[in-house]
């Protein structure tokens, strides 16, 4: 049953901010910066005000931040922290830890281009940084979905089979600092009941006795967190994580469709959001909020009888391979389109493993090129996907010959 | 760190923690060169008890406990750093090199 939600004008960085407040992580250490300030500026205001009951702890730099986070995750609480750019990247190496000594933490990122020279307009350069580090990683379009994706993460995350941390995207300033309409559960409860009023710890066995994976002073045999494990046993650790990773796309499917009882909104099925994709010649791969404008454009295509479709991919970590593989067999045209540097490879990320995803088809499609576009906030407006579409058709039509690599809104 | 009963990645733990305790990681075969004490030389000062960093120094107590009677290295666990014959006022510890 869908449950009752109010309307409120929140930009991105406010609605996960709203989110922490209806689930109530039991820790949230944080450090500001630039466009993730908001964030944690709201939710200590929600602290401050004793209108939730988390535990706020202020500290010096990112790396301190996710490495309280370690700590209040171990110990069994529910744990979140927001950053972005170069903080991002000062938790570089505190994230592969979370991960390894699965620990289901929350990341928000306002997604941000990284120094130098400084910037701090989006690109999702940062998050690209951190995708072997081991975490989930979801790419929301909206306000909205950062609000949604939020609250699901947790229930992601948290997951017995799963145990692994969790960093949700939004696009710096395009969604993080851009109002609109939000709707937001009206009773707390109601999301509480959705990701469980605590977090769930698991039990593991330990020399015959049943414990809690955590560092619980009453467990009968203490746990150790982050020991060392050599040669004889890191790979077999590394093989777990694996393991857990395979089980993802699975609980995202999942907890897309529950969430969707709840609240009446779903999104593709939690790893792609397909758009006229089924019928289309042209597919524009992309994540992010560019997904919004690209579709805008290519419904004025349709209009005119261009079979143009847009995929959206969601969940970048987990790559789903499986999900591309259906879906863009058969295409005339694929373009991918990347807001990340890429220096000195074929090109960008989501284009190469679409790629390397495409290329086990036996139909596979008959041109995919790639697009790097909107790096440091460039603009990426409707004038500019519309030029894209174009050249695209005179691929489709062989009128233009197809390309690996080119940039978007770069002056040259 | 014997082969014996080396589990696979679905038989241990998740989360990397141990499920035995640490003095059964035997960290002795690190060791290059091996602290020989010579007896004859060893006033049981307790100087290497005291500074070994990996309490790798067995002493063992008269029946009274009131004196040490015999310092013995515990090579399960010694990592042959030195220290100890670095520390020994009466030059009785010798550091061999370990052929193994």
């Amino acid at each position: 049953m869908v449950a009752e939600q109010v309307e409120m004008l929140l930009n991105g960085d406010f609605a996960v901010a709203w989110a922490w407040k209806h689930v109530e992580p039991d820790v949230v250490a944080a450090f500001p910066i630039t466009p993730q300030t908001l964030i944690v500026e709201k939710f200590s205001e929600f602290v401050a005000n004793g209108e939730v009951r988390t535990q706020f702890v202020s500290v010096e730099s990112e790396h301190s931040a996710i490495s309280a986070m370690v700590g209040a995750a171990a110990a069994g609480a529910r744990a979140a922290t927001a950053t972005a750019a170069n903080g991002l990247q000062l938790m570089h190496e505190i994230l592969y830890i979370v991960s390894s000594m699965r620990l289901p933490v929350m990341l928000g990122v306002a997604n941000r281009a990284v120094s130098g020279p400084i910037n701090i307009h989006c690109d999702h350069t940062d998050a690209m940084g951190q995708r072997d580090a081991g975490w989930i990683m979801i790419f929301t379009e909206d306000a909205q979905e950062a609000y949604d994706t939020t609250i699901q993460a947790f229930k992601i995350a948290e997951n017995p089979e799963i145990l692994l941390p969790i960093m949700v995207n939004l696009d710096g300033f395009l969604i993080s600092h851009t109002a609109m309409n939000v709707k937001v559960f009206k009773d707390p409860k109601v999301v509480k009941d959705f990701v469980g009023e605590t977090r769930p710890v698991p039990k593991i066995k330990l020399m015959g006795e049943e414990v809690e994976l955590s560092l619980n002073p009453r467990n009968p045999i203490p746990v150790t967190f982050g020991p060392f494990a050599y040669y004889d046993y890191y790979f077999e650790f590394k093989r777990q994580q694996i393991e857990a990773m395979k089980k993802v796309p699975d609980v995202v499917e999942r907890v897309n469709d529950e969430y969707y009882e709840i609240s009446g909104r779903k999104y593709g099925n939690g790893r792609v959001v397909p758009w006229n994709v089924d019928d289309a010649d042209i597919v524009a791969v992309v994540m992010g909020s560019a997904a919004g404008t690209m579709r805008y454009v290519a419904r004025k295509y349709r209009e005119r009888g261009v079979k143009i479709g847009i995929l959206r991919v969601r969940m970048f970590r987990p790559f789903p391979w499986r999900d591309l593989q259906e879906l863009l067999r058969g295409k005339e045209v694929v373009a991918v389109f990347d807001r990340t540097q890429d220096q000195g490879v074929m090109g960008g990320p989501l284009f190469l493993e679409t790629l390397a995803a495409l290329y086990y088809l036996d139909d596979r499609p008959r041109n995919v090129v790639n697009y790097v576009f909107g790096l440091g906030g460039r603009d990426f407006p409707p004038e500019l996907v519309e030029k894209v579409f174009d050249e695209l058709i005179r691929i489709k039509d062989g009128k233009e010959k197809p390309f690996v690599k080119k940039y978007v809104g770069v002056r040259e | 760190m014997s082969g014996a009963e080396l589990r696979k990645w679905n038989e241990v733990p998740i989360a990397g923690v141990p499920w035995k305790f640490s003095t059964e990681y035997k960290t002795g075969d690190w060791r290059s060169e091996r602290p020989v004490i010579d007896h004859g030389k060893c006033t049981k000062c307790l100087f290497c008890y005291i500074y070994c960093p990996e309490m790798a120094i067995k002493v063992h107590w008269t029946s009274d406990g009131s004196k040490p009677e015999k310092v013995e290295v515990d090579y399960n666990f010694c990592k042959g750093c030195g220290i100890c014959a670095n520390v020994c006022p009466m030059k009785a510890i010798n550091m061999e090199l370990e052929r193994r």
